[in-house]
Parts: structure tokens; C-alpha cells; sequence
């Protein structure tokens, strides 16, 4: 008997059929990804094996089997017996995953005594060594820390940790990397590596990333609208897709190495249009000399970007990559005039700019909180046009109708309210305030990172359309790596408020020269498994040195 | 200056400027509020001559600030008043001397304060335990019968007038059964065991009233926890529903409980008039009333800062346990 068996599983809620007819098995030891997009309802079967819509409204059909237990006919108290004690899942966010409230130790050792019959002191001594064996240095002193004091790393260890207490057959885990930083990311797949290797556990990773997928399982099932499009062995589904969704999805995700010739990825043709642009002559549009910038006082204070200098050339697109808190966010909004830089300038056209300038826009991360829910999208485009002074409804409207059609958008969306937009479309509402006060440049602030790979694609070849046809500057803020190398000519990488890396694309990224470039690089989930094998070596031997 | 003795100096020196302010807004208040201070202090059949001596004596002719400026002496250092005959000396802190009775404030407060202290701690268990089990238990029969009666009951609770539960109360426990003697305030410090059966009806009523908001706001935060993701990975782990109420949810209400109970213990020392009347205990909340009536400036004055003095004090532990509750807090 298989460790997990789903036949014909579907999930309603309500209205919406999130989950549509699936089936798949899981072997004792083996390792699938449920692959998809937002929506796809990969998260609702993850629930589902574990019994979780119980009781939540949410009608399910069709037949779920977990290490013998049927979960639609199991009683409560069987359910409670698999869940952790069988089956255990890794939830998505490890910030809000653990109890505020209680030390860590404390909630690893309550999950252990629910399945297993031990005292207080042998539950919590369960604790630490679960923390031991998932990395956790000083298990025994860290294990009396409240969730607040780890990193996000460590949270995620500990919930791991969790999911070992009581040995489960099986581990669910639901987007375990995504909230993680890059290298943080790839310390966690390792983890989850090293321990499949040691246990004989099986996995069920539930993830939208592909290169995640490709580094940890050994077969892949692609899901879309709820049901499964294709299922096959990693290297094959991931190597010679057969269904076309599968292709178009695989063809979205940004690549690390060089783009092929001939793929017809939509922003391939903007980086063949920028080096096209590269001979051109170009002048420096906006120059950063010596930024420096702190939050805070007295003991607390803290610098956030240290001396970073930079020129930003006509019609270029310059990237910048970082972790979280490397300083890339403040970086972008000093260029912006957003935040007054604590010392050094920002010249805009050899002059220096203090303030917000019409000719710098900038386009946010979240496109959900950078629009106002309660104004129209076209009052919120209006915005700069009104502040520049034109009064004129008319000429307003038809210039608003304009911008919208520019990012892809309808004319008569003018009257729309942000929620009725998916978040792609939002992303080009944000996009179309920016051009409104018809800037030069443009500081992107992780503009995809909140969105679908396919959809982030179309974003970004929108965007390198805008460079070529209006010759804006653009600089694009990002934590990921592959996107930052499809539609960037140079690019900065930063570490602590400083730039530890500059140049042309290809060069940061063939030949990268400061050790923690190489990292970064190393970290980068590959979609093909063979090179992600690679990687993993080459991270050991990174971390070795 | 950091840490708890850096955070108890700041509260320190904020209560002493709050208090000065309520003082200044009190007398300000009852200077510009209309009447003939001397001729209700003096009594309604004293000729004018009379009334003019009595607002010598009051130094009621004087202007404002020097009025003030006077009462802030006699908080420092004490003052010495003469009573046409005798003089009599108000030693420091001196709230000055009740227009209606020449008694010392100062005096009328250490009378006043153990009788609402006694009434507003005991009352402040019962409500906590009444409130927040009703909630606890509401939020976990959420959904079902027994959760739809204990909402009915404690809206019920909020909607009946205090004079209404403690009378029904006295008729019923006092009269008709004859198990408690009408209540009567009796010093802790004389008999305890007394101070505590003539207690208990005042607690009980005025517990009543306020249990209710404590157990809705109780179900409320729990509810809220319930729903975050911490509670999904119990739930994942097979944690039964007993701990997950009764561990990870009602730890998100403390503090809420604890920002609701600090603002009612300081509101309830000088505002449990009702209750006070109704069981005849002469607490803060009848002198103050009865000194407003009057205008007995020097009374006002000393009991508002007494009610003051106590919700400064109640918010500052109310911060303190905030810190204990949550470790995340951090006391400023």
C-alpha cells in the first residue's frame, strides 16, 4: 500500500471548485512537488490529506488515504493520531506558524506529548534534540527563546523541527522556502535534503517555484485551475515537457544562465534590445555620490545604506540585488527623493535633487497596498497629473485613458476599483501612475516579486517595452537573481547597506568576483535536477571554506 | 536612563505633570462656572454680611492664579488655617480644608479611599472571573446553544441598570432568604471576615455590570487568535481543541484584558457612585458627588486627584503586565 493514495479528490468552496477530480500516490520514501501558479489549489490538497477542511465549510469528495488512515471517514481522535504523528506539515510563513506567546521548545515538546506518551522534562528534552538535528546552534539555550528572537531561517528550522518530534512517515511541507531569503533558501532545501537521505521520510513539497521543485523531489505533478496537467519523473517533466501549460510555464521562469537563443520567453527580446542600445552614447542621468542613510538614535541607531555611489546612463536599466535588509528598498527610495539620504547627494541631470522630482517615479512592491482600495484606478493615475497642475477634466481623462492602454490595459477602466484587478493588472495600474508625470526614470522596487512567474514575465517585458519606446532609465530593485539578469545591462549587488559587487551583467554573473556574489549564485535554485545535484555540491563546498 | 527603573522614573515624573494638569482644568472649571460659592457654602438664610465674611475667610476674592498658587504651597508644604477662633495646621500634602465642614481634605480621603478600595478589589476578581470564563467558554462553544445563551445572558448583564441587579440582589438574598444582613461597610482592619460578607453583594453587582464587556471582548480576542496561522500548525499537529482554546487562544486576550481592567479599576474608584448609594458605603464616588453639589472646591479638587492618581497607577501596572504577558513588549 502506498503512503499516500488520492482518488478523484475534488474541494468546493462554496461556489469555487478549487480542486477538481485529482489522484496521485506517493511511495513510502519518495518525494513529489505539487507545482502551480496562485489559485491552482495545491495548497488546498496539502490541507486536505491532513484532514484540515474538516469542520471549515469546505466540501470534499473523492477518497484521501495517509499511511493507512482514510482521512474522509477517520474519526477525530484518528485524525488527531496522523496529524504529526504520521503525517506532519511545514507551513508556508514561519513568522506567524509559531505561537507568539510561548518558547519554542515549549510548543515543539506539546506537539510531542500529544502523540507520544512522555513526561514533561522528556518531551522538552525531545525538543532540543529535534533543534540539534535540524541545525540549531545551541539547541538547549535557543530552545527557551520565543519565536520573536529567531530569524527567519531559524523559524523555519524550528517548524521543521516540529514535523520531526514524532518521526512522521510522511512530511507536507507548503511553500516551506518562500518567505526566505535566497541563501537561506537553499540551507532549508538542503535541510529537507540531508534528512529525507537519513530517515526514509517521505515529502510532499507544495510550491509555485519550479527550481525549488527541481531540487528536492523526484517526481512533479503541474497543477492548473484545480487540476493536474501533467505528472512524471522531475528530470522528464522538467526536461521535455509534453503539455503546452507546462512549456509556457517553464519558459516564464527567469533563468539564471544565459537565455537561449531562439526561446521565445517575452523578455528575451528586451535584452537583445538593450545590448542593441549598449552602443549607443549615453549620458549619466542620475549619479548617487557617497549615500549614506540611518534610522534611528543614540544606541539604536542603525545604518541602513553605507557610502554607495552610483551613475544611472540614459536609457539603461541598472539592477540591484540583495537579501532582505541589505539595504536596496532604502537605496531606491533616496534615489527617488522618498527618503532624504543622512549624507552624500543625488544628482539628477548634473544637478543636485533634494525632494520628490516629477522626472524620478518610482513603482512599488505590493501592488495591493500601493493603491488606494477606496479610489478608482484612474483617480489614483490622476494623481501626478493633478499635482502637476493641470486642471483641465477632459484633458485628464483622455490622458489617464491613454496611460491605461499604454500598460495594457482598458480605457474604460478609468472607473475601477483596485480589487476588481488581478494583481499583474494592479502591477500595470502602478506602472501607469509612474509614466503619468512623464518621468525619465524609473526605480522598480521588487515590481514582480508579489506575482505569478508567467504574470511577472509579461510585467517585465511591458516594462523593457516602455525603456525602448519612451528611452527611460530604469533601475530595478530585486531579491531575485534570475529576473535582475533577464532585464538588467549592469547590475549592483549589495550586502549591509553596501555595494559589494558592480558591472555589466555578464560579467557579475560569468565571473563573479566577491565571494558573496558566488553565494548568492550558488543559492539559486536550477530547474534542471542534475545541476541543482551540482550546486548542492558546490554550496558544501562553499560552506566548507 | 533603560530598564524598569528608567521606565518607573518616566511614568513617575508623566503622573505628576497629569496630575497638575487635571488640577488647573478643576480649578479653572469651578472658576468660570456660574453661582455664589459664599452664599451656598454659607447656607441659604445668611445675610450678606455673612456671605461676605465667609468669602474673606475663603480667600474666594482673590484672583485665580494666586488661588492656585496657594493650593500648590499647601501640597508642598503644608498651611496653617484659621477657623475664626482656632487655627489649625494642614501639613503636607495639603488638598486645604473643606469649605463645608473645615475638615482637612487630606483627612476625608484616608476615610473615604479604603471603603472604594474594598469595594473596586473585590469586585475587580469577581468581574475578571466572571468576564473572562464566560468568554473563554463562549469561544469555545462558539457556534452552538449553550454560547447563544451565555451571549444573552452576559447583554442582559450590560443592559440591566446597577440599582436594578443590586436591589433585586438585596430584596431577594438580604430579604426574602435572609441568608446576608443588608450590607454595611465594616473596616477590613476591624473584622475581616465581616468586611467580606457585607461585601459581597456590592461586588456582585457592580461585577455583574462589568463582567459583560469582559467576556465579549474575552470571546472576541480569542475568536480573533482562533483564526490566526500559529493556530492552523496546533490543529495540523493534532493538538486537541481543549489546548488550543485553552493555551494558544486565550494567551491573545490578555492584553486586551489587561488594557480593559486597568481602565475600569481607575474609572470604578471614583465612578461606582451608583453601587456606593445603593449599599450606603461612603466611598470616593458619593464624596465627590456630594462635594460638586455643593461646590466644595478643595474636595473636588483632592478626589479627582485621588481618581487620577489611581488610573495613572492602574495604566502603569496595566503596561508592566503588558511586558510580563508578552515578551515582545518592550516597557518605555
Amino acid at each position: 500500500m502506498s503512503l499516500v493514495e488520492v482518488t478523484g479528490l475534488s474541494v468546493d468552496f462554496g461556489e469555487l471548485r478549487a480542486v477538481d477530480g485529482l489522484s496521485f500516490r506517493l511511495e513510502e520514501g519518495a518525494a513529489l512537488a505539487l507545482v502551480g501558479e496562485s489559485g491552482s489549489g495545491k495548497s488546498t490538497v496539502a490541507s486536505a490529506l491532513l484532514g484540515l477542511h474538516h469542520g471549515t465549510g469546505a466540501r470534499v469528495g473523492g477518497s484521501v488515504r495517509v499511511a493507512g488512515t482514510d482521512v474522509q471517514r477517520a474519526s477525530d481522535e484518528e485524525l488527531r493520531r496522523l496529524r504529526g504523528g504520521q503525517a506532519a506539515m511545514v507551513f508556508q510563513d514561519p513568522l506567524s506558524s509559531l505561537d507568539p506567546y510561548y518558547a519554542i521548545g515549549d510548543q515543539i515538546a506539546e506537539v510531542y506529548r500529544v502523540h507520544a506518551r512522555a513526561s514533561r522534562r522528556a518531551a522538552r528534552a525531545r525538543a532540543v534534540e529535534v533543534l540539534d538535528r535540524v541545525g540549531i546552534a545551541d539547541a538547549a539555550r535557543r530552545s527557551r527563546s520565543r519565536p520573536h528572537e529567531f530569524s527567519g531561517g531559524m523559524r523555519q528550522r524550528a517548524l521543521i523541527a516540529m514535523a520531526l518530534a514524532c518521526e512522521p512517515r510522511l512530511l507536507i511541507a507548503d511553500e516551506p522556502t518562500t518567505a526566505l531569503d535566497v541563501t537561506v533558501q537553499a540551507q532549508v532545501l538542503d535541510l529537507l535534503h540531508t534528512l529525507r537521505e537519513e530517515t526514509s521520510m517521505g515529502l510532499l513539497l507544495v510550491t509555485h517555484d519550479v527550481g525549488v521543485a527541481a531540487e528536492s523531489v523526484d517526481e512533479v505533478l503541474v497543477m492548473r485551475h484545480g487540476r493536474a496537467v501533467e505528472h512524471g519523473p522531475v528530470s522528464r517533466v522538467l526536461g521535455a515537457p509534453v503539455q503546452p501549460y507546462t512549456r509556457e510555464l517553464l519558459a516564464a521562469v527567469p533563468r539564471l544562465d544565459a537565455p537561449a537563443a531562439g526561446s521565445t520567453a517575452p523578455q528575451e527580446a528586451v535584452l537583445e534590445e538593450a545590448v542593441l542600445e549598449e552602443a549607443a552614447p549615453k549620458g549619466a542621468v542620475l549619479e548617487a555620490t557617497g549615500l549614506r542613510r540611518e534610522f534611528g538614535r543614540g544606541k539604536r541607531a542603525f545604518t541602513a545604506v553605507r557610502d554607495v555611489s552610483l551613475t544611472l546612463h540614459r536609457g539603461e536599466t541598472l539592477g540591484i540585488v540583495g537579501e532582505s535588509g541589505s539595504g536596496k528598498t532604502t537605496l531606491g527610495r533616496m534615489l527617488v527623493g522618498l527618503l532624504e539620504p543622512t549624507a552624500g547627494e543625488v544628482r539628477y541631470d548634473g544637478r543636485p535633487h533634494t525632494g520628490v522630482n516629477p522626472a524620478v517615479q518610482m513603482v512599488f512592491q505590493d501592488p495591493v497596498s500601493s493603491l488606494n482600495p477606496r479610489r478608482s484606478v484612474g483617480e489614483s493615475i490622476a494623481d501626478p497629473l493633478r499635482a502637476r497642475g493641470e486642471r483641465d477634466e477632459g484633458r485628464i481623462q483622455a490622458r489617464v485613458a491613454e496611460l491605461l492602454e499604454r500598460v495594457g490595459l482598458e480605457g474604460a477602466h478609468y472607473d475601477r476599483y483596485p480589487h476588481e484587478f488581478s494583481g499583474g493588472q494592479r502591477q500595470r495600474v502602478g506602472i501607469a501612475r509612474a509614466l503619468a508625470a512623464d518621468p525619465r526614470v524609473i526605480v522598480c522596487d521588487e515590481p514582480v516579486s508579489a506575482l505569478d512567474v508567467t504574470t511577472q514575465a509579461h510585467v517585465v517585458a511591458l516594462l523593457g517595452e516602455l525603456q525602448r519606446e519612451l528611452g527611460l532609465a530604469l533601475v530595478f530593485v530585486a531579491h531575485d537573481l534570475a529576473v535582475v539578469r533577464q532585464v538588467s545591462d549592469r547590475v549592483a549587488v549589495m550586502r549591509q547597506g553596501r555595494i559589494v559587487e558592480e558591472g555589466p551583467v555578464d560579467e557579475v554573473y560569468g565571473t563573479p568576483q566577491d565571494p558573496y556574489t558566488r553565494q548568492l549564485l550558488a543559492a539559486v535554485p536550477a530547474l534542471d535536477p542534475e545541476a541543482a545535484a551540482l550546486r548542492r555540491a558546490e554550496r558544501r563546498e562553499l560552506a566548507a571554506a | 536612563m533603560s530598564g524598569f527603573p528608567g521606565f518607573v522614573l518616566r511614568r513617575a515624573v508623566g503622573a505628576v505633570v497629569t496630575l497638575l494638569a487635571i488640577s488647573v482644568i478643576v480649578y479653572v472649571v469651578f472658576y468660570v462656572t456660574p453661582g455664589n460659592v459664599a452664599q451656598i457654602t454659607c447656607g441659604p438664610r445668611c445675610s450678606p454680611e455673612q456671605v461676605d465674611q465667609v468669602a474673606r475667610q475663603l480667600n474666594l476674592d482673590d484672583p485665580l492664579f494666586l488661588r492656585y498658587w496657594h493650593f500648590l504651597q499647601g501640597l508642598v508644604a503644608g498651611q496653617d488655617y484659621s477657623t475664626g477662633t482656632s487655627v489649625q495646621h494642614c501639613s503636607a500634602p495639603c488638598f486645604g480644608l473643606s469649605y463645608q465642614s473645615d475638615q482637612q481634605v487630606t483627612q476625608l480621603i484616608w476615610t473615604k479611599l479604603p471603603v472604594s478600595l474594598s469595594l473596586v478589589s473585590g469586585a475587580m476578581v469577581l468581574w475578571l472571573l466572571l468576564g473572562v470564563g464566560t468568554g473563554v467558554l463562549s469561544a469555545w462553544r462558539r457556534g452552538r446553544f449553550s454560547e447563544r445563551v451565555l451571549t444573552g445572558v452576559t447583554l442582559a448583564g450590560t443592559a440591566t441598570p446597577v440599582f436594578v441587579i443590586g436591589l433585586v440582589l438585596m430584596i431577594v438574598v438580604c430579604g426574602e432568604l435572609r441568608l446576608l444582613p443588608f450590607p454595611q461597610y465594616v473596616a477590613l482592619t476591624d473584622d475581616p471576615e465581616q468586611w467580606a460578607w457585607n461585601l459581597l453583594l456590592p461586588w456582585l453587582s457592580l461585577a455583574l455590570i462589568e463582567a459583560a464587556a469582559f467576556a465579549r471582548l474575552t470571546r472576541a480576542s480569542m475568536l480573533e487568535t482562533l483564526a490566526e496561522d500559529h493556530i492552523r500548525t496546533f490543529r495540523a499537529y493534532g493538538v486537541g481543541e481543549r489546548s488550543i482554546v485553552g493555551r494558544h487562544a486565550l494567551r491573545g486576550a490578555f492584553a486586551p484584558v489587561i488594557a480593559l481592567n486597568a481602565n475600569n479599576v481607575g474609572s470604578a474608584i471614583g465612578g461606582a457612585v451608583l453601587t456606593e448609594t445603593l449599599f450606603g458605603l461612603p466611598g470616593i464616588g458619593q464624596e465627590l458627588v456630594h462635594a460638586v453639589n455643593v461646590v466644595d472646591l478643595p474636595v473636588v479638587v483632592g478626589m479627582v486627584l485621588v481618581i487620577g492618581f489611581f488610573v495613572v497607577l492602574a495604566n502603569a501596572v496595566a503596561d508592566v503586565l503588558y511586558a510580563v504577558a508578552d515578551r515582545r513588549v518592550v516597557l518605555t
